[in-house]
């Protein structure tokens, strides 16, 4: 019995020895599905360096994850927010400023990402930047020749019924704004935007609604050229091994930047700093990039330690390319309820 | 509840009936009013917000989301399209389920009516998400089907199923057969056999026994079947959002944006009530014909 006893105690001395390299935590994540903050080998590397332990939970669009936030305070530590949408989370106190002092990579971030306007409200920082990109279209390499240069290879008729689109109404108004050459955030001419996605009916052959969507219609030739993001572009090229080629068009594509705040009342603030900083550390993400696929970082170190034959180096990097992109922005709420109820207008239309 | 045993525990044995029903019902009821009735009241009373009152939000009563409906013809139309759904669907689980029903209940008997059972109960053993992501396999292009058909007569061609209308009706039927046929067993199988044998004797043709005998007796079943078919299909969103694509946009699935992606409860609350009067204002119409049917 005696021995049980010190066998016991003994196994329990070691397991306290190696769980506590510091006040070891369980943080918890909101992110979408697959995107950065859930690689397994990250939260190993990330485990090794800290000891604390990271749960996800995902959500397939903003709307849900302001949603989750709303009902469930005090839940998460970290949350990945669209940049365009970190003022209204703050304007609702869904989120805290961020002592970026606590976080020493931080310092390494480009300034115009770092102090982005919606990121930085009256001089506090309510979301990190974190990575930033495109949403444009890819293309089936097999079905064209050289890329198109237009977005209005979309429109052609020569893609009837094999364009893939994404079911979001804000994304689907800013890309019609962009064929139009209106402004993504406040366009003008809501009229000429119905218009055009009505002229999109014969094209779309179904709506996605996550990358897993996507690589299963690419690959099975559901579509030849279908709205796309960068990061998952580069991913299905890599990952997948699908012929996709990502196409920023002479009208320009959306500009995106996600960073990562902190809920409000979040349980654990010191390790969710230590999360951010290993998520902006260069070691972090050139690993990422290379074996995975990401978008491209907000960190300058991080993206001079890529190779030089890859994507974000090569396409994103590149100015002539980054001068065509068109940054996402807040939406007033009255605008987002007329795209809303223009979308949803369209897709009935699509039915007749 | 208290109240109502103490009562009948003071009266004595002489209301024990009242007394087991109340202990045998009162259960289901209590549930029934705090699982349904409560939280239907609550998105009753949402529908009048101008914004949901969650997380520090304060919504304001108002009748916008009610003209929000009125405003615009797309809701009218996809209603319509949704109720259209609903009886497309409750008519083929008819047209498939009923002879299935009636070869279950009068012609096999013993084990082999036992297996045939479990075959169609099956598919209700699987959750719902997986069989419509499987007739996903076997709909899309170059995928089974069109692949057994290829098989079987080379060069058929693409049937070009997926992300049409009718993809969203299969799946519908696959899913809800099992009602229709289970709702006509039970109707037909109270059918006696010497009815049956009686009309025969007497002359009757096979298609005037169908028609004048079997069709009316059985019909508290159809009409069963095709209620609990109907109503759930024209709220449906996850079918016709994966089957139909494009061609996927009912109000169902303009309900589920407005309460997931854009958190617009009240508009999703208001457009919910008003479908739920649409169908409450067809059983009224149809009340004669179900009442005599049933």
């Amino acid at each position: 019995m005696n021995r049980y006893l010190t066998a016991a105690s003994a196994a329990l001395a070691i397991f306290a020895f190696t769980a506590a390299p510091s006040a070891a935590d369980t943080i918890r994540v909101l992110n979408w599905q697959g995107y950065g903050t859930d690689e397994d080998w990250s939260l190993e590397m990330f485990e090794e360096k800290t000891g604390h332990k990271v749960e996800h939970e995902y959500f397939n669009s903003e709307q849900e994850m302001l949603t989750k936030l709303r009902t469930n305070p005090g839940t998460y530590d970290v949350v990945l927010i669209n940049s365009a949408f970190t003022p209204q989370a703050a304007k609702e106190g869904l989120i805290v400023p961020i002592d970026t002092a606590k976080i020493p990579n931080a310092a390494d971030l480009t300034p115009e990402m770092r102090n982005n306007p919606n990121l930085v409200i009256d001089g506090k920082t309510y979301g990190v930047a974190w990575v930033w990109g495109a949403t444009s279209f890819a293309i089936n390499t097999e079905k064209f020749d050289k890329a198109p240069e237009t977005i209005e290879v979309l429109w052609s008729g020569d893609f009837a019924d094999k364009v893939g689109w994404r079911d979001d109404a804000v994304e689907a108004v800013q890309m019609a704004a962009i064929a139009l050459g209106q402004d993504i955030n406040n366009p003008s001419d809501l009229d000429a935007i119905r218009e055009k996605l009505h002229a999109l009916k014969p094209q779309i052959r179904t709506f996605w609604t996550s990358e897993n969507d996507w690589n299963q219609y690419m690959s099975s030739g559901e579509f030849d050229v279908a709205v796309y993001w960068s990061g998952s572009a580069s991913r299905s090229a890599n990952n997948f091994g699908l012929p996709v080629e990502f196409v920023v068009p002479k009208e320009g594509a959306i500009g995106w930047l996600d960073g990562l705040s902190v809920p409000k009342d979040a349980p654990n603030t010191d390790a969710a700093y230590e999360f951010i900083n290993w998520m902006i550390d260069p070691e972090f993400y050139v690993k990422w990039d290379t074996d995975v696929g990401a978008p491209a970082s907000a960190n300058a170190k991080a993206m001079a330690g890529l190779p030089e034959d890859a994507f974000n180096r090569t396409v994103l990097g590149n100015s002539a390319v980054t001068s065509k992109l068109k940054f996402m922005g807040p939406i007033e709420d009255d605008m987002r309820e007329k795209m809303l109820e223009l979308w949803q207008e369209t897709k009935t239309f699509y039915q007749k | 509840m208290a109240v109502s045993t103490t009562a009948s525990g003071g009266a004595g044995r002489a209301n024990s009936p009242t007394r087991a029903v109340v202990l045998l019902t009162g259960p289901a009821y209590v549930w029934l009013t705090i699982a349904v009735l409560l939280p239907l009241l609550a998105m009753f009373y949402f529908s009048f917000l101008t914004e949901a009152p969650i997380a520090g939000r304060v919504g304001e009563l108002t009748l916008e989301q009610y003209r929000e409906f009125l405003e615009h013809g797309f809701y009218t139309t996809l209603i319509l399209r949704s109720l259209k759904l609903g009886a497309t669907v409750a008519f083929f689980c008819f047209l498939l389920g009923f002879p299935c029903a009636y070869v279950l209940a009068k012609t096999i008997k013993g084990r082999w009516r036992e297996a045939l059972f479990l075959l169609v109960i099956i598919p209700f053993w699987s959750n719902a998400l997986v069989r419509v992501f499987s007739w996903t396999m076997v709909l899309r292009g170059n995928g089974l089907l069109e692949r057994s058909i290829d098989f079987v007569i080379p060069g058929a061609g693409s049937l070009g199923l997926m992300f049409t209308y009718p993809a969203v009706v299969i799946g519908l039927v696959h899913s809800y057969l099992p009602y229709m046929i289970l709702t006509c067993y039970i109707s037909l199988q109270a059918i006696d056999d010497d009815l049956i044998e009686a009309a025969r004797s007497l002359g009757a043709k096979r298609l005037t026994i169908l028609r004048r005998l079997i069709l009316p007796l059985a019909m508290p079943g159809i009409v069963a079947g095709a209620v609990l078919i109907f109503v759930p299909v024209i709220g449906s969103f996850m079918e016709p959002r994966i089957l139909g694509g494009r061609h996927g946009t009912f109000i169902g699935t303009i309900i589920e944006d407005q309460f997931t992606a854009v958190f617009n409860w009240p508009l999703g609350a208001a457009l919910s009530f008003i479908l739920l009067a649409c169908v409450l204002v067809i059983f009224a119409l149809f009340a004669p014909v179900l009442k005599r049917a049933a």
